[in-house]
């Protein structure tokens, strides 16, 4: 078991998402930053879908109430353990009583704690994840609080079982050619990209979106010069997905992200590709947001080098453990 | 709102496949996207067919390497698809319109050069076919709107409008099953329990069932 010390603002319970709950209106909900989420499960020996924490303000702080291996993973952290610096991205061993005190985040939104096991909250309609609208999964169906107390699975692998740490997936997956301080994601054009004219397309794509204080876990709202379309759109309610960047009439987009409506119809630019979500749940407020344009073809190849990532990572640990084993 | 005459179908990036029936938004095509999920539902590597507003989506169980045989099954499957009529539940539900969460019924009026009341018993009048769930839990869309009362959507969404609340998003009409953001026209609300993830159905209604609303209130 966690106990949760103190917590500012929403911090919740996420695993990978609730993926196939569209047709009752029910969205994903899910890690924003799903990669450090697997990469923090696959440090602990967890299931790459098991629970873990994401905290997207500091200071926080838990207390482990029994000896279990945890990992930070995602934005880097001032972080202590038992009053001794830690650093993010490494598996580490806790005792019971021990306590975790994330101080401030250096680079990047959102911080992810996972644990051996998994927490293990009730899985409702098939994920852990908290859905915040619809007030069910996580831990109540809300945002952790003080006192909270989040029950953990036993490992699969007990007792201890060395520390390890990984290249974070920032560093590891840079992509070349961003301007100092942006982030740069790649899209694919959407449903209505061409109700623009070009004078608009180009402001869409050279533009530095600034990522409003408006911007959370349903979506972003950025902030630039209004990128507007021919003739007002008025669609018809379909289904959109994660990514999906809408610009409503008043020509700022928004980024669709892990707790967004399952539909809406506002016109579609664009859409962040499923490689590069991460990147915008990473994105701090203030932060600024650049779009790059990418092929249906180059977006899989995308996919797959995370998948190579995840994979080396995998192995990594593997090898960690066989080694550890034979002394 | 314009009818377009060819099907349209785009990606949703690496996540998700479109595809927007060509015509009127009536029952008629509604009927046939319902038939077109049935089916898609089932075609491998496909996770989900979301029917929405005379459209479908269809998400991937992973990507695909190539969506040419999922455009052109889609193609296919709209020439072919035949309406089919869902024998649903009629559902009778009390508004209260205007007031602090149907603030927008004044907007409405205005908007449409109608009196509130006219706006109000124009809303209530027809029987409702429930089109499709999306955009939060339990919540949905309605076909079967006077286009009189249309008014285009919000041009910035609100960040948080009240569970229950009536709304009115272009030719659209719906009710709101938790509070949240939105881009649409409260002019009432209900009181009413549209989702619980505990029934063995989560949500309360599916598409195919009717609703009535029954005028209980008006605030002015």
């Amino acid at each position: 078991m966690i106990e949760i010390l103190s917590v500012r603002g929403p911090a919740s319970i996420q695993d990978l998402g609730r993926l196939d709950q569209y047709r009752f209106g029910v969205g994903t909900s899910g890690a924003m930053d799903d990669l450090a989420l697997r990469a923090g499960n696959i440090l602990v020996g967890n299931d790459e879908n098991a629970a873990g924490i994401e905290i997207p303000m500091m200071p926080f702080k838990v207390r482990f109430c029994r000896d279990m291996a945890f990992a930070l993973t995602g934005a880097d952290v001032e972080a202590t353990l038992g009053g001794h610096a830690i650093p993010p991205w490494w598996k580490l061993h806790a005792c019971a009583g021990d306590v975790l005190d994330l101080r401030a985040m250096t680079r990047g939104a959102r911080t992810y704690i996972t644990v051996a096991g998994g927490i293990d909250v009730p899985v409702v309609l098939g994920s852990r994840s908290t859905q915040l609208r619809g007030e069910f999964g996580g831990l109540h169906g809300r945002s952790l609080l003080p006192g909270d107390i989040l029950p953990c699975a036993a490992p699969s692998i007990p007792g201890y079982i060395g520390e390890l740490g990984t290249e974070p997936a920032d560093i590891a997956l840079a992509r070349p050619n961003t301007p100092a301080g942006d982030i740069t994601v790649r899209v694919v054009i959407a449903g209505e990209y061409d109700a623009y004219d070009g004078a608009a397309q180009d402001l869409f794509w050279s533009s530095s979106w600034k990522v409003t204080p408006q911007s959370n876990r349903y979506g972003y709202r950025l902030q630039g010069p209004p990128v507007k379309s021919i003739a007002p759109i008025e669609k018809r309610s379909h289904g959109i997905v994660p990514g999906v960047i809408q610009v409503p009439p008043n020509g700022q987009p928004i980024i669709q992200m892990r707790d967004a409506q399952t539909s809406g119809g506002y016109p579609k630019m664009a859409t962040v590709i499923g490689a590069d979500l991460w990147r915008v749940g990473q994105s701090g407020l203030g932060g600024k947001l650049r779009f790059e344009q990418t092929s249906y073809a180059d977006a899989l190849a995308a996919h797959d080098e995370v998948s190579h990532y995840l994979n080396r990572l995998r192995t990594s640990v593997r090898l960690f453990e066989e080694m550890r084993r034979c002394r | 709102m314009n009818a377009p005459t060819l099907p349209r179908i785009s990606l949703l990036g690496t996540t998700a496949l479109l595809f927007e029936a060509p015509g009127t938004f009536d029952l008629t095509h509604q009927r046939r996207i319902w038939a077109m999920a049935a089916t898609a539902s089932k075609w491998p590597g496909i996770r989900e067919a979301i029917p929405g507003i005379t459209n479908l989506m269809l998400t991937f169980e992973t990507p695909p390497r190539s969506v040419d045989a999922l455009v052109l099954a889609l193609r296919e499957g709209w020439d072919e698809a035949q309406e089919i009529a869902i024998e649903g539940r009629d559902i009778e539900l009390p508004v209260t319109y205007g007031g602090e969460i149907g603030a927008s019924l004044q907007s409405v009026a205005d908007h449409t050069g109608l009196s509130i009341d006219d706006v109000v018993s124009i809303h209530a009048a027809p029987l409702y076919t429930v089109f499709a769930l999306g955009s939060h839990p339990g919540y949905c869309y309605l076909g079967g709107m006077d286009p009189r009362i249309a008014m285009p959507r919000r041009q910035t969404p609100l960040q948080r409008a009240a569970g229950g609340s009536v709304s009115i998003g272009g030719s659209q009409t719906g009710v709101s099953a938790s509070p949240g953001p939105s881009g649409w026209h409260a002019i009432g609300h209900t009181t009413w329990t549209f989702f619980d993830p505990s029934w063995s159905v989560p949500a309360a209604l599916a598409p195919g069932d009717t609703i009535r609303f029954k005028i209980e209130r008006v605030i002015r």
